[in-house]
């Protein structure tokens, strides 16, 4: 009897192998599963739990935002005024155009095109430096045309959800940073899954701030 | 095979562009009122949720990974997104 024999697996082991598939089983140390094939993870499962536990957080904060809407549409839809939508537009545009580089970043890396992948990853975070200049400077509108935190509901979950999220974008800057060193070294095994992961991780601040700007932009007229 | 899989990503980063000048328009419509406006409005969020499905699915490369990973995020998007439309109409 083996005790524990998860901790004797490598991550996607050959545990729930067919019966069939005797090449496989005898392979105690099959390689992970890489794109596309069955039974296939981007980076680490870990990673995922916290990916989608932090996107269900910002689901929380969506519903929340659009049930104090329904308390008071009148100050929701007059504050909301104060928004420029083509501004949210143009950074989805900008954040969609980094999610892009990125995903080609990943090809590029999987192709061995190092240093194809490097000026991919470099534009992706140029991408998000612009997203965060236009956010800074919306603040700053913002804020000198009198619009605060504490003016009204809706500019406390305008300040809040942004902000909030230009933290992702921080975090993702740091990320995405973090990839461009490791691309200026020597390959390492291994290094295709921490590539995916830092991958998914920008993904992630691009498909929340895609929900966000409708929710924040557009829904409380 | 690679370049094909590059076209496919850029094909859908084109689709996602549109849909978001579609949904400024939409969203940024003057002269409609009452229903129209909710209307729009639903379309918006809906098209958002849709959009999230491909950056999942294509960018995070989503759409052949193990059926757990990709039910939970299919799961993520349809209560999300029902939460969302639900709470817009109803609250």
């Amino acid at each position: 009897m083996r005790p524990f024999p998860i901790f004797l697996e490598p991550p996607g082991g050959t545990t729930a192998a067919p019966s069939g598939a005797a090449a496989a089983a005898a392979q105690p140390t099959a390689p992970r599963p890489r794109a596309g094939q069955r039974g296939w993870v981007p980076g680490e499962p870990g990673l995922w739990v916290f990916l989608l536990g932090d996107m269900t957080m910002f689901g929380v904060f969506f519903v929340a935002f659009l049930v104090q809407r329904g308390e008071d549409p009148a100050t929701f839809a007059h504050s909301r005024e104060a928004l420029t939508v083509a501004v949210g537009a143009i950074n989805t545009v900008v954040l969609l155009t980094s999610s892009l580089l990125v995903a080609l970043a990943v090809r590029a890396h999987r192709d061995g095109a190092r240093e194809r992948s490097r000026g991919l990853v470099a534009g992706a975070a140029a991408c998000g430096a612009l997203f965060a200049v236009i956010k800074v400077a919306e603040w700053a509108t913002k804020l000198a045309d009198g619009h605060h935190p504490d003016s009204d509901l809706f500019f406390t979950y305008y300040y809040l959800l942004t902000g909030v999220h230009f933290l992702h974008v921080l975090i993702g800057g740091c990320v995405l940073t973090f990839w461009l060193r490791r691309l200026g070294r020597a390959p390492r095994a291994g290094e295709e899954r921490v590539v995916e992961g830092c991958a998914s991780y920008w993904h992630m601040v691009d498909l929340l701030w895609v929900v966000l700007f409708p929710v924040l932009y557009l829904s409380a007229t | 095979m690679t370049s094909l899989l590059r076209s496919r990503v850029v094909l859908v980063w084109l689709l996602l562009v549109a849909a978001t000048v579609v949904s400024l328009a939409l969203g940024s419509s003057h002269g409609v009122e009452g229903d129209a406006v909710e209307a729009a409005t639903v379309a918006v969020l809906a098209v958002a949720f849709v959009k999230v499905r491909y950056v999942g699915l294509e960018f995070m490369e989503l759409r052949h990974a193990a059926p757990p990973l990709r039910i939970a995020f299919e799961a993520w998007i349809a209560l999300v997104g029902a939460a969302v439309v639900g709470t817009y109409l109803l609250a």
